[in-house]
């Protein structure tokens, strides 16, 4: 099936913002919006989930904590016994207080990276990955919305123009997709 | 009615504790002002917090607080009490020499060749004395009371005619506040607190106490907002204010457990005598109720406040915010009993039914102080930011 994707630009965010309101109100399905930076409080209006990176944090974080534990317990006490300001390592419980920094900060490092790491693997914008925004304006002061006709079967693509026409877009602009 | 419940249920505890130990001897005098002197300085501290963070949100020009503003400053106007309280408690330990709380004023260890001289104490001297102390107490709460003042009157005055010229004033007070705040609230803990073990010293303790204070205010903040909220007095509160809140609590309870532990490991790796001393006490003697504070005021909130929903869910805010205050009450408890009571300290009725009937007297405070301003302050200049505040 043929797919149109058109796209409405705005040269304001809270214009946009009543814009797609407006559009969703009215049952149009809003499929992706393209910002500088983020808009407060389009999330909801376009229906975007909760993001579930936190989740993946805690795990990348978990992982972290398990291999400084099992990395230090090896080098410091089971491989080659270290003492420390008098302080012999035999036992990893009996000195954790040493150990505890290093947990914290290898947990930091693998939560940070690898949150980093997917986040820009789920976008696809890893370094020298094509650029996905329709318009190069969207980087600097414009925001556009994207519809797809496929997603709003209900309306046609004169419909849907018509329709963006009354939110005060300053380009409309359409493309035929596969 | 709660807060009248809260008094009389901490008086009914409190008599019965004093009948329970009046035969007690020397250890009772210094457990009845231990207990006053912990109680009141960790109620002080909630109001203190609260000005500091009043103070915080005006340097940092920030939006978000502002339709929450006037519950801050209901919390700090219990301020004067506190330190009156504090001042009286502080008056009736230094005209009984110390009363075996603060070791230091008790004249015998200044005697030369005395029985009881204390080389140490005696080399302090020029800083641990009865005069330097009061006139620094004294410095303290004369700043506290009249920032706070002034906070107040403009706040008032902002109502009333608006336009920027009074943000722009709270914007340099409150800076000026900081500066004084960040010697003073360190300052104030070694005199008030860590001069109980006075031949111990520790540069960490006035950020420990300060972290410990922040987080207490955050914990009473949030459930005076939930509370006001929950009975229609703050419509505009959205979800979004309550998780700025809970991202206080849980973030200023790890600075808290970052500082205890800090201290803790730094003493602990070097091992010398003179420090360690602070946590044999502790450890060797009262390991259950050191570890026992530590936990609730660490492990609980990181666990249960880490998800956001929880951050922004009133039941578990006020589960967990009730846990901080009794772990941050009871840190407040050990460092003055255990350094002044030695092995003998335990909490008890005396100690709960001070803090009880104190925590009542607080809420009865604030809410008094609610009723004597508009519950919004109407000429904010951020206030339309914080009534559309979104994260």
């Amino acid at each position: 099936m043929a797919d149109k994707v058109i796209y409405a630009m705005y040269d304001d965010d809270n214009v946009l913002k009543d814009g797609a309101k407006k559009l969703v109100s009215k049952g149009v399905k809003v499929s992706e919006v393209f910002s500088p930076f983020p808009i407060h409080g389009i999330d909801p209006i376009i229906g975007v989930k909760n993001t579930r990176l936190g989740i993946m944090a805690f795990i990348y974080g978990l992982t972290g904590l398990t291999l400084a534990t099992i990395g230090m317990r090896y080098f410091m006490v089971v491989d080659w016994p270290m003492n420390i300001g008098g302080k012999p390592n035999f036992t990893y419980l009996d000195n954790i207080l040493a150990f505890i920094p290093i947990s914290f900060e290898f947990t930091v490092l693998c939560a940070a990276h690898g949150m980093a790491i997917t986040y820009f693997l789920r976008n696809k914008t890893l370094p020298g990955m094509p650029a996905q925004n329709p318009d190069p304006r969207t980087t600097d002061d414009r925001f556009v919305m994207e519809l797809r006709t496929s997603e709003n079967s209900q309306f046609s693509a004169e419909e849907l123009e018509a329709m963006l026409k009354e939110t005060g877009i300053v380009e409309l602009d359409q493309k035929d997709v596969a | 009615m709660i807060s009248y419940g809260l008094i009389i249920a901490g008086i009914l505890s409190l008599v019965i504790g004093l009948a329970v130990h009046s035969g007690d001897g020397d250890l009772y005098v210094t457990r009845i002002m231990g207990g006053l002197l912990s109680n009141s300085y960790f109620y002080f501290c909630i109001a203190l917090g609260a000005l500091f963070f009043l103070a915080l949100n005006y340097a940092t020009e920030a939006g978000w607080y502002a339709y929450i503003k006037r519950p801050i400053e209901a919390i700090a106007l219990a301020l004067p009490y506190g330190a009156g309280m504090l001042a009286v408690v502080l008056l009736v330990i230094t005209v009984m020499d110390g009363a075996h709380v603060y070791g230091w004023m008790d004249p015998e260890l200044y005697k030369e060749g005395g029985h009881h001289y204390d080389p140490i104490a005696a080399g302090k001297q020029f800083y641990l004395n009865k005069t330097f102390f009061w006139i620094r107490t004294v410095a303290y709460l004369a700043t506290y009371l009249i920032f706070l003042r002034g906070f107040r009157k403009r706040s008032l005055e902002e109502d009333r005619v608006g336009g920027t010229e009074i943000h722009f004033r709270n914007y340099r007070k409150g800076a000026l506040f900081l500066v004084f705040f960040a010697v003073f609230s360190s300052t104030s803990s070694w005199d008030w607190i860590m001069s109980v073990d006075y031949h111990w010293f520790s540069t960490l303790f006035g950020w420990y106490n300060f972290a410990g204070m922040w987080v207490s205010t955050m914990v009473v903040l949030v459930m005076l907002v939930l509370y006001l909220k929950k009975q229609g007095y703050l419509p505009k509160v959205n979800d979004s204010h309550i998780h700025d809140i809970g991202k206080w609590m849980f973030a200023i309870s790890f600075l808290w457990s970052y500082l205890w532990f800090s201290q803790f490991m730094l003493i602990w790796y070097a091992n010398i005598p003179e420090e360690v001393t602070y946590y044999v006490a502790r450890i060797q003697d009262h390991k259950f109720l050191y570890f026992f504070m530590f936990i609730i005021n660490f492990a609980f909130p990181m666990l249960i406040l880490m998800s956001r929903d929880a951050k922004r869910h009133a039941g578990i805010l006020t589960f967990i915010g009730i846990i901080i205050l009794l772990g941050h009450w009871l840190d407040a408890y050990q460092m003055i009993a255990i350094g002044s009571q030695g092995p003998n300290a335990y909490p008890g009725f005396i100690e709960f039914g001070i803090g009880i009937a104190l925590a009542g007297v607080l809420l009865k405070l604030v809410l008094t102080n609610l009723t004597k301003a508009p519950l919004t302050p109407v000429n904010h200049p951020f206030l339309d930011e914080s009534i559309h505040h979104d994260i």
